[in-house]
């Protein structure tokens, strides 16, 4: 218990008051004791900015002010920038219309820094806002509409919104339907909203790396602290206590059950008023572990007579994945140029701003679950496994995504929450912190790749021979995805005729590794695109072209046998990329050649392809499209939008579908009482499937709205109060809607749309059709290094890729900048040690400062299962990044770096070796 | 049970800590990142609120930084260019919040081998001044930091303020941090130099620091007195030997390795005498 204190202070303009102890984080109190929630908390430590305020007109992280020092001072938060006036109010429209908050949870921070800046500064130029933004980190947006968000507020560009009539949506640059919500700070994120009597949890973890424990008298807990109300343990689990993201692989303890397979699993529980739960250490509670060896990392993993991280198993290969066309060997035996190489990758961590919260409660023989996620349904299903129930007795009302890129698919959170709620029958929520959420959440995998290429001496591909070990950590998560994506596209991008790609997942002690952005694509792309650049230079080839020589097109196999019927758009992307490429290559050799200092310059390309959905499996998506008595139409999305705008993307489909005016739909998204599946937001899939399954489902209510009018497929329908008038050539037709009985709810039709693309189960030899479309890119990165530090700038990035169909010319772009920014972190600063970066000031993710100009190629080669021919985006934009990085160094200084990140020490190192020791 | 004040004036803060040991709180910016998720129950003694902590003195002979001028204050007042470094080093203190919150002297206090101010206030000859309620004393800086995050502070003392002597007129000084992105970087190596020259235009004086090489900053005298008497000029880069920098033990740890750290250290010096010797 702390002292109490009175503190005085002026809040957005009005006069505050409030009791509280006076060392409270100022972000605490705002949220927890004032309700005011737009401001947001990433870290709890300066290192994020999300908590941004202004103190009398500075920004400041309100997590590092102690409540007392606001005594008589001034406080504004962005629910106060609109009343601020001026170009403060000015700021959050033009944050809007740029498309500059994409999940929303930095963007309270993003704005209250540059309010700062605004309101002391006339003119600032773009250095002036980077360092007023330096502060403040972003994951989804890759900073580049937020400068210009910034920028046009202080010179408005004239900007305006897209507001496209009927059968006009798809296409246009419609600013996000839910993106007001998201700069006015009403935007409720997991940790944003509870229902008033929650109680708190907090989960005591593991310190250890492989222990079995026992626990022991909790009572003098209880009696040391009367807050304390339950601690929960794997007894109080009511049916399964375990859980996975595969329906048939349920590994993963709720909470630990005698033994612990990494630092940061959960073990028990505490449930009770904040202070309390909070106020506990973790070492005080009785919980006595006897420490075992541990294995770390994939040499530890594979070495002899390592510890079996599993007890089922005889050794720690989690599983296997192969891929095998024609005689790889014996083409390369023939092959006139061979080339080698490996790679090796790090654990990146994920780096949503927002830490995973939420708050569950048990209503009578059902359980309500709130929380940030990507997967809904997927969470039904899983608390209702965990807890015994029929998923119907689950309701799932999933929070905004306050970022995800994988690392919020495996609900965690969600199980651990709903058996506290479930046994206590008492609202029950938490908030992790920036610790918790990376010591214990899932990782992408790091790897160690090698592979043997092949091709003639006039530089057509003959043959590629790759395997990839992959650390799964503790867990399988989405290992299995991994270790079978990874053969399938480790050629690259390219027609290689012969081909035999392993790889194998491999437990660890360490955080289970899961789905991220690539699902283990950006590892092998690494490689292939190293491979490429060294057989371009033994061939004599310009490393583009060699690329565009072999890029795989329409009518070639891939290395399952899958024959690409359409939309293969990489020649196309290399096309576009080719006269930037030429001028940039030139421009740095010139530069090189001018220079005898220690800026070198290079310039570098790499190419991926991408599978969208799952891979040799069913991912249907299903959407309804209702139409009210009242003529309201509303779009149910089960597809969760994580920032990336499939709200946005989904009603433009819908609405071209029924052929309605965007701005007249509403939505309702996510709620699993409400919503059908959607499936994962994960795998680029959802503007290619549940795209899909949106424009059919206004289609099927189009189609009924027609039979009811007894008109032609081409009848026009005007939507109107209560009423619909369709004509149809001469004939025009009045339906009173108001007459018709209620179907479902409130609405008296409703359309259904789903789809399920076409895939083929793999053979014995992994041939089939493991995906029914595939995205292309290829990106070109200029990168300056410092010789003598070994640092390196990228200063410009152009991205081509191959959308199939820009449904949305500004999501594509607003992915395109966060997937490089992503790819930038992977090549050259991201590095997850476990035990070791669990913060955001060890673990480093790119700044404003840090991003480069970006330019775009945007092909269109539609892919006919698509929606109006589109296909994923998501994870393309990242994989090509780090590749043409790696190039670019190379091009710049000659050094071939096989390890990433391309940390400076690392190029450093690389450098003196090559140069014998020798400095320069 | 946790206690928190919040005195308006020094004499009641000393006194206060005089009776029993508080965790002195400022500008917050190390405080609460030492406290992610856990309690927050130490007995604080916030010094926020004493005013006469927060002035940037012109004394004359010297310059004195108050304990509670913020690294924005720095950036924004109005200083010599002997102070160049030191703002410089004040524009690359995390973001823009941690430099409108954080003070200089906080940086000293928490003593971090990677503090940002460390390498400039060893360069600046900078002294510490600490008040206790019987006492008053003033300490170099390079004698206050004793090792990672340990200082000579006393339980019962408050830093008050930083006192920098006066050097030549046409002092000049410089600062450079090398970290793995822009912003909210903690550094891997910082060096920081301050050149006095002499009417003939040759060094009278140059003292360089290198931070984050070795538990505590320090400063390259050896260096130093090699170059004192020479020529002002981009020259000066050319005396830097390796010997010069083994006063340094850097460490390897997740932001580089020992033997990186001392190959980059080794440039920026060369990097800052360059700067010096081109002002």
């Amino acid at each position: 218990m702390a002292t109490q204190s009175k503190v005085s202070f002026t809040l957005n303009g009005n006069p505050a008051e409030i009791r509280t102890d006076p060392i409270r984080r100022l972000s605490h109190v705002l949220r927890e004791e004032l309700s005011m929630t737009g401001t947001k908390v990433g870290c709890d430590a300066g290192d994020c900015g999300a908590c941004t305020v202004l103190l009398d007109g500075r920004q400041v992280c309100s997590c590092m002010t102690p409540v007392a020092q606001v005594e008589g001072r001034e406080v504004l938060t962005v629910e106060g920038l609109a009343a601020a006036g001026g170009r403060l109010a000015g700021l959050q429209e033009s944050f809007h219309l740029n498309g500059a908050a994409q999940c929303g949870i930095c963007t309270p921070g993003m704005l209250m820094a540059a309010a700062d800046l605004l309101g002391r500064r006339e003119t600032p130029d773009d250095a002036a806002i980077e360092d007023a933004l330096g502060g403040v980190l972003c994951r989804c947006t890759g900073y580049k509409n937020i400068v210009s968000a910034v920028r046009h507020a202080i010179e408005p560009n004239g900007i305006e919104l897209d507001d496209p009539g009927p059968g006009e949506a798809v296409g246009a640059r419609v600013p996000k339907t839910d993106g007001k919500r998201k700069v006015d700070g009403s935007e409720l994120f997991g940790a944003d909203s509870a229902p008033a009597d929650a109680l708190w949890m907090r989960a005591v973890r593991s310190p250890h790396w492989s222990a079995t424990f026992t626990v022991g008298d909790l009572q003098p807990l209880f009696d040391a602290h009367p807050g304390l109300v339950r601690v929960i343990g794997p007894a109080d689990v009511p049916a399964l206590n375990a859980f996975g993201v595969y329906p048939h692989i349920k590994d993963q303890p709720v909470l630990a059950d005698g033994e612990v397979k990494y630092r940061g699993e959960p073990v028990l529980a505490l449930v009770g008023d904040y202070e309390s739960v909070h106020g506990i250490r973790d070492e005080d509670v009785p919980i006595h572990y006897q420490i075992r060896p541990h294995v770390h990392g994939i040499e530890g993993a594979l070495a002899e007579g390592a510890p079996i991280v599993h007890a089922a198993g005889d050794d720690n290969v989690m599983g296997r994945g192969f891929v095998k066309k024609g005689d790889a060997d014996a083409a390369l035996a023939e092959s006139d140029v061979v080339v080698e190489g490996s790679f090796e990758t790090a654990f990146v961590e994920h780096a949503y701003i927002e830490p995973e919260a939420g708050w569950a409660r048990r209503i009578g023989d059902r359980l309500e679950m709130a929380a940030t996620t990507q997967a809904p349904h997927m969470d039904r299903d899983e608390i209702a496994n965990v807890l015994g129930l029929p998923v119907d007795a689950v309701h799932v009302l999933p929070c905004a995504c306050g970022g995800g890129f994988g690392g919020k698919i495996d609900g965690g959170l969600q199980v651990l929450l709903a058996v506290a709620a479930w046994n206590l029958d008492r609202p029950v929520r938490t908030v992790f912190n920036r610790i918790e959420s990376m010591a214990s959440t899932t990782k992408r995998h790091p790897s160690r790749t090698s592979g043997a290429y092949g091709c003639t001496k006039d530089g057509k591909l003959t043959a590629y021979r790759f395997h990839g070990d992959f650390n799964t950590g503790a867990y399988v998560s989405f290992g299995l995805t991994v270790k079978d994506r990874v053969p399938v596209h480790a050629t690259g991008p390219y027609h290689v005729p012969n081909v035999l790609a392993t790889s194998a997942g491999l437990y660890t002690n360490e955080p289970p590794a899961g789905a991220f952005r690539g699902f283990g694509v950006p590892q092998s792309a690494l490689l292939h695109d190293m491979l490429m650049d060294m057989m371009a230079e033994r061939c004599g080839i310009d490393p583009l072209e060699f690329r565009h020589i072999n890029a795989i097109r329409v009518g070639d196999a891939t290395a399952t046998g899958q024959v690409l019927e359409a939309s293969a758009g990489l020649a196309a992307c290399l096309e576009g990329l080719r006269p930037h490429w030429k001028k940039a290559r030139a421009e740095a050799e010139a530069f090189n050649a001018r220079s005898s200092g220690v800026l070198r310059r290079g310039v570098g390309v790499g190419c991926m392809w991408y599978g969208c959905g799952n891979t040799s499996m069913p991912n249907p998506s299903t959407l309804h499209m209702g139409l009210s008595r009242a003529g309201e139409v509303t779009l149910y999305s089960g597809a969760q939008d994580i920032g990336q705008g499939i709200n946005t993307t989904a009603m433009q489909c819908a609405a071209d579908g029924l052929g309605i005016a965007l701005s007249r739909i509403n939505l309702v998204w996510g709620d699993t009482d409400l919503t059908a599946d959607a499936g994962k937001t994960s795998a680029s899939r959802q503007a290619y499937i549940s795209g899909n399954a949106a424009k059919f489902a206004g289609e099927d209510l189009r189609r009924q709205i027609l039979r009811l009018a007894n008109v032609g497929d081409d009848a026009e329908i005007e939507f109107g109060e209560g009423r619909l008038v369709v004509r149809d050539g001469e004939a025009v037709r009045e339906v009173d809607l108001t007459a018709l009985p209620l179907t479902r709810d409130s609405d008296v039709l409703v359309g259904e749309g789903t789809f399920d693309p076409p895939t083929e189960p793999s053979d014995e030899f992994g041939q089939g059709t493991p995906y029914a479309t595939y995205a292309f890119a290829a990106h070109m990165a200029e990168v300056e290094v410092d010789v003598a530090l070994g640092t390196v700038k990228v200063r410009r990035m152009v991205a081509a890729h191959d959308v199939g169909k820009s449904l949305n010319p500004q999501q594509v772009e607003g992915q395109i900048d966060g997937g490089v920014a992503q790819g930038l972190g992977l090549a050259l600063m991201e590095e997850y040690v476990p035990g070791r970066t669990e913060n955001l000031h060890d673990y480093l993710i790119p700044t404003v400062g840090d991003m480069p100009e970006i330019d775009y190629v945007i092909v269109e080669d539609p892919e006919p299962t698509g929606p109006w021919g589109a296909k994923g985006i998501g994870e393309p934009t990242l994989i090509p990044t780090p590749p043409a990085i790696f190039g670019a160094i190379h091009h710049a200084t000659g050094v071939r770096l096989t390890r990433a990140p391309a940390t400076p020490d690392r190029v450093r190192a690389a450098i003196l070796a090559r140069n014998g020791g020798k400095g320069g | 049970m946790a206690s928190y004040l919040r005195p308006g004036d020094l004499e009641s803060a000393l006194a206060a800590i005089a009776e029993a040991p508080r965790t002195i709180v400022a500008g917050g910016t190390d405080y609460y990142p030492a406290r992610v998720g856990k309690p927050l129950d130490d007995d604080v003694l916030d010094v926020t609120g004493i005013d006469s902590l927060k002035a940037i003195e012109d004394l004359g002979d010297r310059w004195r930084i108050g304990a509670l001028v913020t690294w924005t204050r720095i950036v924004e007042a109005r200083l010599p260019p002997m102070f160049d470094g030191l703002k410089r080093a004040a524009r690359e203190v995390g973001g823009v919040q941690v430099q409108n919150s954080g003070t200089v002297v906080g940086n000293v206090c928490n003593a971090s081998p990677a503090a940002d101010g460390v390498p400039n206030l060893l360069a600046l000859d900078a002294e510490i001044e600490l008040a206790s309620r019987d006492a008053i004393r003033s300490v170099p800086i390079g004698a206050f930091i004793t090792g990672n995050r340990q200082t000579v502070r006393a339980r019962d003392e408050i830093v008050t303020g930083i006192s920098v002597p006066k050097p030549a007129q046409g002092t000049t000084s410089t600062f450079l941090k090398l970290g793995a992105r822009h912003y909210l970087v903690i550094s891997i190596v910082m060096t920081a130099g301050v050149l006095e020259p002499a009417p003939d235009g040759t060094v009278a004086s140059i003292r360089l620091a290198v931070g984050s090489c070795s538990a505590v900053a320090r400063r390259l005298v050896a260096l130093e007195n090699e170059l004192r008497g020479r020529p002002i000029d981009a020259g000066l880069q050319d005396a830097v030997a390796e010997d010069h920098l083994a006063v340094l033990s850097p460490i390897d740890d997740v932001r580089g390795t020992g033997e990186y750290r001392m190959d980059a250290a080794l440039t920026l010096v060369r990097r800052t005498l360059a700067e010096l010797g081109s002002a």
